[in-house]
């Protein structure tokens, strides 16, 4: 997907006049974080889970070449095959001499981030393949040919009746005049149309929640089942993955089951969670003959050792797109690729580059609410911080802003200079601002555009302070109208 | 005056206190005395550098923050009327000198000793206020910095529980960000309005007439976007109401005998 990230105030502008979208974000914003509260208080080890959640990652991270390693062996020692992908393109041609040897027409398709990442629908598409999306948010923005606009509710942004009009638009061989406004003839209408698809693939492609080293499974977590109709009707069974999905054991992936749905939705446990280990045996009644697991690079063993590693602990729970202000006033789509929120402003930089992406981590007012709700403890607003760090230093802060910046360090340097500037400063502020704010006043736009500026007293705390007469500091002067 | 058992307190006024608000430097000033604290306020103090921190700017961040630790270091404690400038000192001094031992010791002493005032006044000296009235219905607003960097959150309402006649009404969205984030509200005015509009939409189902918080960051926010939309709610950091000063002038109020 060509990235629309550096129009992000453009995004950010037409999101917040989009009305049907503000309605959903607003819903969002209700649902998804008190569900969390309350599930986390449920749970008197919730945040003993998280540390612990942490720790298997961070060890993971700390020895990956080792666990990739022993997960690539244990998979081919079940029949399967690992394909490792350097980058996006390397994983797109992987998938298409798959799907070719298969004789491939048509693939099912179970949510999968990475699928975004790479943009493996339009390749298949481009090559004679066709792609159906299974999961109902990603079917429907399927229909409409946009991108996620959230990692696990990827059509957030639509209302009811968005959907209802986008089947009646796509959907042509349908009766025209037919009831499908409430949510439940909405679901029938997508589920007759998904079971014949998933009956006639070819192919099933599927993400993974995790991929356990010490048994060679890819766990799958879905709310719908349709993962395990994906994977396990057809002839063959690919998972693309990113290498840091890894896990040491099916006792890790557990722990780490325990705070993922309570994270992301509220929920105890996702509805279907599903462990697939391999083709099938020949004692199995059914499931795939062909286990092919894409394993994916795309920048990230760049990211292990730098500022940026802790990232790679994120399980893509949503959590802090679901608490972000700015993700709640903005959306997804705002934020220009595939991933968006706090985690988004994080990780986009590091894949598609901070020349394209660098509003990105200023977007945000660093208020920290991302951390204190993420399952994997990731310190997000520090690593944005450390994108603008990068910027700074490559001068990217734009001219302006980095004079200014610098005249005014300057000056909070020399304190003697300072304390007579800005002396200067409020007094004559004070004089101007008498009515006690300002509506306007020059450069300082960005502030008057939405807010009346309060004026200044007249003379500063620090001076008035030690002009008062000493001994009597304490404000009661000041309350009897005392003025230096 | 000079009773030695008094703790030895440099008040960090901030620079928003410094320039827009002196009356809460001299709360905080009166409050610090009467919970017996001996108070300075260093004549060198400026800004903590966290405009510059949180654009990127780590040279002059470090610049800054080696004359505060200096300026500062003499006392037996750093109090700030402030959640953001104090989470400044405390969790992002020491964070800045990670590769540089000598200045990482003096920072991380400096952070120690360093805290926001309102918890300062509970938690270390046992503070409460006596004799204080302020006659309102109040909401609290939670900065991200005080809530999430320096764990402040019961302080505040305990300490204005001792405020006869105020009432403290509490939004269901206290503790979500206002959108003023520095730099950020001028970067990004659009998404900065989107936000502080939902804060105000929050205040004004509580029903309050006041809204007070801990941080001038986010008081002049607020306020200054409660005047441009003609909502009467007057705004005040919590120390003003405190220290018994809760009859001057509000945020954004001309002063009295000037208008």
């Amino acid at each position: 997907m060509q990235p629309t990230s550096p129009n992000f105030k453009a995004n950010a502008k037409a999101a917040l006049a989009d009305r049907p979208l503000q309605a959903a974000l607003g819903k969002l914003a209700q649902g998804f974080p008190m569900r969390r509260a309350e599930a986390a208080a449920r749970l008197p080890e919730f945040e003993r889970l998280r540390d612990q959640a942490r720790d298997i990652k961070d060890h993971v991270l700390e020895n990956l070449d080792r666990y990739l390693e022993l997960y690539e062996a244990k998979v081919v020692e079940q029949g399967g095959q690992v394909h490792w992908c350097e980058t996006a393109a390397d994983a797109r041609a992987a998938i298409l001499r798959i799907c070719r040897k298969a004789g491939a027409i048509s693939v099912t398709k179970s949510k999968s981030m990475i699928g975004e990442e790479i943009a493996i629908n339009d390749f298949l598409e481009q090559n004679g393949i066709e792609p159906v999306e299974t999961d109902l948010g990603e079917y429907i923005i399927q229909l409409r040919r946009e991108p996620p606009s959230h990692i696990i509710a990827p059509a957030i942004h639509l209302s009811l009746d968005q959907v209802a009009d986008t089947f009646l638009e796509k959907h042509t061989d349908l009766d025209p005049n037919r009831a499908i406004r409430e949510p439940r003839a909405l679901l029938e209408e997508a589920r007759t149309r998904l079971r014949g698809k998933f009956l006639g693939a070819d192919v099933g492609l599927t993400g993974a929640n995790m991929l356990i080293a010490e048994t060679g499974s890819n766990v799958l977590v879905t709310n719908e089942g349709n993962a395990d109709l994906t994977y396990g009707l057809p002839k063959v069974h690919i998972v693309i993955a990113s290498l840091e999905k890894i896990v040491p054991t099916l006792e890790d992936a557990t722990t780490i089951l325990r705070v993922l749905a309570r994270s992301a939705t509220g929920q105890d446990m996702s509805v279907y969670t599903t462990f697939c280990t391999g083709p099938k045996r020949p004692q199995d009644l059914d499931g795939p003959e062909e286990y092919h697991v894409v394993l994916l690079d795309n920048g990230r063993t760049k990211m292990i050792g730098s500022e940026f590693h802790e990232m790679l602990r994120c399980i893509r729970c949503g959590a802090c797109l679901n608490h972000c202000p700015i993700y709640k006033s903005v959306g997804g789509h705002a934020y220009g690729w595939v991933y968006s929120g706090p985690m988004g402003a994080v990780l986009i930089p590091n894949l598609i580059g901070m020349e394209t992406a660098g509003h990105l981590p200023n977007a945000s007012t660093l208020c920290g609410k991302c951390e204190s709700v993420c399952p994997m403890r990731i310190p997000l607003p520090r690593m944005l911080r450390r994108w603008r760090q990068r910027q700074f230093a490559a001068g990217r802060g734009g001219f302006v802003a980095k004079t200014a910046l610098g005249l005014w360090a300057g000056l909070v340097t020399r304190p003697k200079l300072y304390r007579f500037l800005m002396g200067l400063g409020v007094a004559a502020l004070g004089q101007l601002g008498s009515k006690g704010k300002f509506k306007w006043l020059p450069l300082a736009g960005g502030w008057t555009q939405v807010r009346d500026l309060a004026a200044p007293a007249g003379d500063t705390f620090v001076a008035q302070y030690h002009k008062g007469p000493r001994g009597d500091q304490s404000g009661d002067l000041i309350r009897k109208g005392w003025r230096p | 005056m000079n009773d030695p058992t008094q703790p030895n307190v440099g008040l960090f006024a901030t620079c928003l206190v410094d320039l827009m608000r002196p009356q809460v430097g001299f709360a905080a000033v009166k409050l610090l005395e009467a919970a017996g604290c001996r108070v300075s306020v260093p004549e060198a103090q400026t800004c903590c550098g966290q405009p510059a921190y949180n654009s990127g700017d780590e040279p002059d961040s470090i610049a800054i923050a080696k004359q505060v630790i200096e300026t500062f270091s003499e006392f037996d404690y750093i109090v700030v009327p402030s959640g953001s400038c104090g989470g400044m000192i405390k969790r992002h001094y020491p964070e800045m000198f990670e590769h540089d031992s000598g200045w990482l010791a003096k920072a991380t002493a400096l952070a120690a000793k360093t805290h926001e005032l309102l918890s300062f006044l509970t938690d270390v000296r046992n503070y409460s206020p006596t004799g204080v009235s302020y006659a309102g219905r109040a909401t609290y607003h939670d900065s991200c910095s005080s809530l999430r960097e320096m764990q402040v959150k019961a302080q505040p309402r305990k300490l204005l529980g001792a405020v006869a006649g105020l009432t403290i009404a509490e939004g269901n969205e206290a503790e979500t960000c206002c959108g003023f984030g520095g730099l950020f509200c001028v970067k990004y005015p659009d998404i900065s309005e989107s936000m502080v509009d939902a804060k105000i939409d929050d205040i004004v189902k509580t029903g309050a007439d006041t809204l007070l918080a801990g941080d001038m960051g986010c008081l002049m926010n607020i306020s200054g976007r409660l005047q441009r939309r003609g909502i009467a709610v007057r705004a005040r950091h919590a120390a003003e109401v405190l220290a018994g000063m809760g009859d001057l002038p509000a945020i954004g109020e001309p002063a009295k005998g000037r208008d």
